[in-house]
């Protein structure tokens, strides 16, 4: 079987960010890039996959020749192979999406691996578009994953809870934080990885229905005042949480 | 003239809240534009959708199978899909909900539409409707326009207001579907007993690694019960291994904007912050004044927080009681 598992390129969660000068994105100076974390679960539970059961996995990624260093980690990880789909201008979930489903028809992948989101525009649902143009069935924000012939069963976090669903392959994942423990990639991995091919391909062009219009700061919001340093200080906590924030 | 449609999403044949904001939302911008508003639900049995005239919905079709009880992902892609290619809408809202993240994907790659997701904001400006999404876990806000023919906008529950409803009834359709698609199906759905999701609540009230032990949350619970709060913790406790994933606050966890946020023994790092920095009161309890997180909190205590919880608790049940 092959299992695909598809990786963005995002800053660290601890980057500051500050818009860049055509005020529409990022300004990416000074801000570390590192792998999707929730696309940590889907390479582990790729790998775990294939552990289990054999077959060949392969990671892809849609950006430009930085992602190759996610590519990388991937492979350190021990992915099979990868695979970039360079493209450096902006694209919208539905046109990534289009990119990818196109290469996972070519790998012939049955099984497809996503995190959940990406932790730079948080859309959460490139995954989900994937599976609709394949005609794949798709579980999403995944926190437990059982494969059993060709049938999938999963759980998916809601609010409050989870849901216990059902279905069968070919299938996209889109993977949540709690499904499994990534491994760290060995100083062998990191050797293989180094000497390994990422073969390079040049999607179809973007055809945008999402335009950035602006990128701006949240509104700055005031610190507050330090009701006291100890106890003693509750009581008129609680009065401004009721007399002024009429909050409780 | 825009036609609005409204996904309204219902469990247990109980319409969700965040619906009626969608309903509420659209209803406004179909004044301002000039336009309709329609809604669709699918499902077995639900309850009061005449209510939803209440919101500014003309008409709602039920599309209805017995066997469609729980979410089917397949089903109600299918089922809505066809509802919208036969009908014909401009512009379809619905709750950045669990549900809505994963249907409205589905039936904007289906439709071929633009989607804009997780919306706080929705403004017109001439014919347009122009969406503000936070990015970057709230770090940063795009403003973004959708060029697409149909336009999808799911919306980030508990930002727009679902005012107060009239008595006004809408006309409800029911529509079998015939033969739903249930190749993704879920078969249960287990509830986290007696606990208020963060993502849900109205207030919060979180634990950091400033609570020093797991054995210590109990007080963190109390306080949490006590204001009818959900618990809430920072990444370093969960990744501790001191609370459950489905409780963290931040960039890797969930983002969330309720009434109140009481933050105990939690410095404030980047992700968590831009994990609740939108909450409407913030309080900090920390017991490092210098502490980020009281650059953003409305009320602090730069105290000892095994000193002054306890008796934080204590007032608040004085108040309670």
């Amino acid at each position: 079987m092959k299992i695909a598992v598809c990786v963005s390129h995002v800053p660290d969660t601890a980057a500051k960010i500050s818009i860049g000068g055509d005020g529409k994105c990022i300004d990416p100076a000074g801000v570390t890039f590192v792998v999707n974390p929730y696309d940590e679960y889907a390479i582990e539970e790729a790998l775990k996959t294939k552990e289990k059961l054999g077959g060949e996995t392969v990671a892809i990624s849609l950006g430009g020749d930085s992602h190759k260093e996610t590519l990388r980690k991937a492979l350190a990880m021990g992915i099979d192979n990868a695979v970039l789909l360079k493209d450096n201008s902006y694209r919208d979930s539905l046109s990534v999406a289009k990119a990818l489903a196109e290469e996972i028809k070519t790998q012939g992948a049955e099984l497809v691996f996503f995190g959940k989101q990406s932790v730079d525009f948080d859309n959460s649902v490139v995954g989900q578009m994937t599976s609709e143009l394949l005609g794949y069935n798709c579980v999403s924000v995944v926190v437990s994953f059982a494969l059993d012939g060709s049938k999938v069963t999963c759980e998916r976090e809601i609010e409050g809870g989870k849901e216990v669903v059902e279905t069968s392959l070919p299938a996209v994942i889109t993977t949540q934080k709690g499904l499994n423990e990534p491994r760290y990639a060995s100083l062998k991995g990191i050797m293989a990885a180094k000497k390994k091919e990422i073969a390079e391909k040049q999607p179809a062009p973007a055809n945008n229905f999402v335009e950035v219009i602006a990128m701006k700061r949240p509104a700055a919001k005031q610190a507050g005042k330090i009701v006291g340093t100890d106890s003693s200080a509750v009581p008129e906590l609680v009065r401004l949480l009721r007399e002024e924030a009429k909050v409780i | 003239m825009t036609k609005f449609l409204v996904f309204i999403e219902q469990r247990n044949g109980q319409i969700k809240k965040s619906s009626f904001e969608a309903a509420k939302t659209a209803s406004g911008l179909a004044s301002k534009l000039g336009g309709s508003v329609e809604a669709v639900a699918v499902g077995s049995e639900i309850s009061n959708l005449e209510s939803l005239g209440g919101f500014g919905v003309d008409k709602v079709t039920h599309l209805k199978n017995e066997t469609v009880t729980n979410y089917s992902p397949s089903a109600y892609t299918q089922a809505v899909v066809k509802f919208v290619s036969e009908n014909g809408f401009d512009s379809i809202l619905l709750a950045a909900s669990s549900m809505g993240k994963d249907l409205a994907p589905r039936v904007a790659a289906k439709l071929d539409a633009g989607l804009a997701v997780d919306c706080v904001a929705l403004n017109v400006e001439g014919s347009n409707i122009i969406a503000t999404r936070p990015v970057y876990a709230g770090k940063a806000l795009v403003d973004v326009k959708v060029t697409s023919s149909v336009k999808v906008f799911a919306l980030r529950p508990n930002v727009f207001s679902a005012g107060t409803p009239t008595d006004a009834k809408a006309e409800v359709a029911v529509t079998i579907i015939d033969s739903p698609n249930l190749n993704v199906k879920v078969v249960e759905v287990k509830k986290s007993e007696g606990k208020l999701d963060v993502s849900e609540a109205d207030a919060i009230v979180a634990g950091g690694r400033g609570m020093k032990g797991p054995e210590h949350f109990g007080m963190i619970e109390e306080l949490a019960k006590l204001l009818g709060a959900a618990t809430g913790a920072s990444r370093a406790v969960v990744d501790s291994g001191w609370r459950p994933h489905s409780e963290q606050v931040g960039q890797t966890g969930k983002v969330v904007s309720p009434t109140l946020y009481i933050a105990v023994g939690i410095s404030g790092a980047i992700q968590h912050i831009a994990g609740m920095r939108s909450s409407k009161y913030i309080v900090a309890i920390n017991k490092d004044k210098d502490a980020p997180i009281f650059q953003i909190a409305d009320y602090g205590i730069a105290g000892d927080v095994f000193e002054v919880l306890p008796k934080f608790i204590d007032e608040i049940k004085k108040v309670k009681s």
